[in-house]
């Protein structure tokens, strides 16, 4: 007996420390996984790649939510393996990434043939690196146009006609003006939802953010940032700002209970507002195709192909494939993921679409339009996307809860500071 | 003495013992076997508890950023820098005070249940096991719904304030009151638990002390404050510890809060614990070193207060 139990407890170690390490080619294929998150719509197309292309096996590897597909990735650069060969990026995720491009293959050096002008010009701006590398594909874009509350306007003697209120949605001066105006009539409704929502918006339209090239912090001279810290504090000191934290419980509130009549709106954020505000506001809700000072975009992805991949080329091609505008309108009928490729904002497909919801609208030729508004990607330093969330927002939310405008100004010029150092 | 041993005697004690192998084998398997039996326990504790401990310590040293292309040595600059951080010192504020605003009331809240519920009741297992619902229930499904409870404008709880007459509070800006409304989650999951651990141990107790002491005349109360309570004691000093460690470690429900406030823990960090900073350091600005400098003093810290609170409530309960 108790040799057999030597034996048993040998059998268990050999068991721990032998692991299998997976191969890459299986039976004459080879597998390609790719990681992304959310739905891509990618489900179809990658049937339809593998009966083309005989020799490929894809996996995917799903995550639910973005956040969490993000904090893999990167702890997975860290560790230098374990990531799929094919990863997708979010646009908030971007800035960090861009700061390891290191890690990431040159798609203009591995990758097959692309014609140049296959993607939105700010689209690809904002995944090529200092040196000109290409490290990410375009799948996707949020375009922003406004949405707004007809019954709302109207009844705070506002027009309401998505022609009409194009006019007050010209630029940010006059939108906060119109935002006076509503507010003084609209018995307790405030204007937009939050601060940092507005402010994010307008942040982002500028040529130079939180950063410079060369990935000095510029908060504090950058003059145009202070310059939206004021117009937009002092619509909180107005009482234009309805005090909702995006994505919060109160937020979802917010939209059934009518708490405010404006919306900074992204194209998948007409299926969010009909989500919240629910089949009793049908017919409240509106989209115009303007958006203050132009344009601008909020969201949207890249499929990138890490260096610790090692079928670096066929990921690349398989990449390219997908983001093709033939594909991503596929894509945008499957789950409606607004495409960035040129062609593919001309398709017919996409220009026929309409929301229900907003009364009917074409959606798809609105967005189509206001993505045509963006101007230029600003550069985004690499900690940016911290200090949209972590400092800026947060300091915003202060205000709103009482603290002075000047104060949370120093607060965020501080901890700016803290998280770029 | 040993010169009266002759030459071959020595000669025979050196020489080997020369016994049948199987006999050898059988020796040393007594000797080592016992040591296998609990290696997996050692083997999983050194590689999942000591192993990371030690690492995280020499983590610590280094300006450690995930994904960075290098790590420099940078010897306690992480612990200088930390203990000059107003951060750290508000989180480190925040956890003691929703430290104290949970374990206090749910250690005392706790045992006044133990003695009610070892009462004579009717349907006493239900309620026994009513008390521990809370426990068995989704600690992040318990968040959320402490979360909407506690909205500053469509909540719950500040609507039945404002029904009775008193305004409304803002359970995220305000500190205090975030911090209320975090323990108060601590304390809907933990009291029940620690009743029953509590219960147990009151019912262990043996009911001749309880009697010698009616026949002297005492009454309940002295009784429960002469009799239960110092008999209680090895048990409450469980409690205590480890409700020590679990609240200086606290995570989940400020985390959940407000899940949209990221690990910042309210705009101004009004609830912000230390776990949450770390959790910010490391998993949002990806400095690991500096989240093990977090990390490990956090660790001191809390091994230095569950030792004062073994040592207060040793001497406090007798």
């Amino acid at each position: 007996m108790r040799h057999r139990s030597w034996v048993s407890v040998l059998l268990l170690l050999t068991a721990a420390t032998g692991c299998s390490s997976g191969g890459a080619t299986e039976g004459g294929k080879t597998e390609l996984t790719i990681a992304t998150f959310n739905e891509f719509g990618y489900e179809e197309l990658f049937k339809e790649y593998e009966a083309a292309h005989p020799d490929v096996k894809i996996t995917q590897r799903k995550t639910g939510q973005g956040a969490p597909h993000h904090q893999n990735l990167f702890t997975k650069l860290g560790a230098g393996s374990g990531l799929a060969d094919v990863e997708a990026v979010e646009e908030g995720f971007l800035a960090q990434v861009m700061a390891k491009s290191g890690q990431f293959n040159d798609l203009k050096e591995i990758g097959p043939k692309v014609e140049d002008d296959r993607w939105l010009k700010w689209k690809t701006e904002a995944v090529t690196t200092k040196d000109g590398k290409l490290i990410g594909y375009g799948t996707d874009i949020g375009p922003l146009a406004m949405c707004y509350r007809k019954d709302l306007f109207e009844k705070a003697g506002l027009p309401s006609d998505p022609e009409a209120v194009k006019a007050l949605f010209a630029t940010w001066d006059s939108y906060f003006a119109a935002g006076d105006q509503f507010i003084a009539k609209s018995g307790g409704v405030a204007w937009f939802d939050s601060a940092s929502q507005v402010f994010n918006a307008m942040h982002n339209q500028h040529e130079v953010g939180y950063f410079d090239k060369s990935d000095k912090l510029v908060v504090e001279t950058n003059p145009a940032i202070k310059a939206d810290w004021t117009a937009v504090t002092n619509a909180v000191a107005k009482g234009q700002s309805a005090k909702l934290v995006a994505w919060s419980n109160e937020w979802n509130s917010g939209f059934k209970a009518g708490a405010f009549a404006t919306k900074t709106c992204p194209s998948w954020m007409l299926g969010v507002v009909e989500g919240q505000a629910g089949p009793e506001n049908k017919g409240k809700w509106a989209v115009t195709e303007a958006f203050p000072n132009g344009g601008g975009n909020w969201g949207g992805s890249y499929l990138t192909v890490p260096k610790q991949g090692k079928n670096a080329k066929k990921a690349a091609e398989l990449a390219a494939w997908l983001t093709a505008p033939e594909q991503q309108i596929k894509a945008f009928q499957a789950k409606g993921t607004f495409p960035s490729q040129v062609k593919a904002l001309d398709a017919p497909a996409l220009l026929e679409k309409t929301n229900a919801y907003f009364g009917d609208v074409k959606a798809g030729a609105l967005f189509a339009a206001q993505a045509q508004k963006v101007k230029a990607a600003q550069y985004k330093g690499p900690t940016d996307g911290q200090i949209q969330d972590n400092v800026f927002s947060p300091a915003l939310q202060s205000v709103e809860q009482g603290k002075s405008a000047d104060e949370g100004w120093k607060t965020a010029v501080a901890e700016a500071q803290k998280v770029a150092k | 003495m040993t010169a009266v041993l002759t030459r071959v005697d020595r000669e025979r004690a050196q020489q080997p013992r020369s016994r049948p192998p199987r006999l050898r084998l059988s020796a040393v398997d007594a000797k080592v076997s016992p040591y296998l039996f609990v290696a997996p326990f050692f083997v999983l504790f050194g590689a999942v508890g000591l192993f990371p401990l030690l690492y995280t310590a020499y983590v610590s040293l280094f300006d450690w950023e995930l994904g960075a292309d290098e790590m420099p040595f940078i010897g306690l600059q992480n612990y200088a820098t930390l203990f000059s951080d107003g951060q750290f010192w508000n989180a480190l504020f925040n956890t003691f005070s929703i430290f104290l605003l949970s374990s206090v009331p749910q250690v005392i809240i706790a045992v006044v249940l133990a003695a009610l519920l070892s009462s004579n009741l009717r349907a006493r297992t239900a309620w026994r096991m009513g008390v521990l619902l809370p426990y068995v229930a989704s600690l992040v499904a318990l968040a959320i719904i402490f979360g909407n409870l506690f909205g500053p404008q469509y909540g719950m709880v500040n609507g039945i304030l404002s029904a009775v007459g008193i305004p409304p509070i803002d359970w995220q800006a305000d500190t205090l009151g975030s911090h209320v409304a975090i323990a108060s989650m601590v304390n809907w999951r933990w009291t029940g638990y620690n009743a029953l651990i509590v219960l147990a141990a009151m019912l262990a107790i043996p009911r001749e002390v309880h009697e010698a002491a009616t026949v002297d005349g005492a009454g309940p109360v002295r009784r429960f404050f002469s009799i239960t309570l110092p008999m209680l004691k090895p048990t409450l000093i469980f409690v205590i510890v480890t409700s020590t460690i679990g609240g200086l470690q606290i995570f989940t429900e400020p985390k959940l809060y407000d899940p949209t406030s990221g690990s910042g823990g309210g705009a101004e960090h009004q609830y912000q614990t230390v776990v949450l900073y770390l959790y910010q350091s490391g998993f949002q600005q990806l400095d690991l070193g500096y989240a093990s400098a977090i990390a490990w003093t956090l660790f001191l810290i809390v091994v230095g207060v569950a030792g004062l609170n073994f040592l207060l409530t040793r001497r406090a309960v007798r």
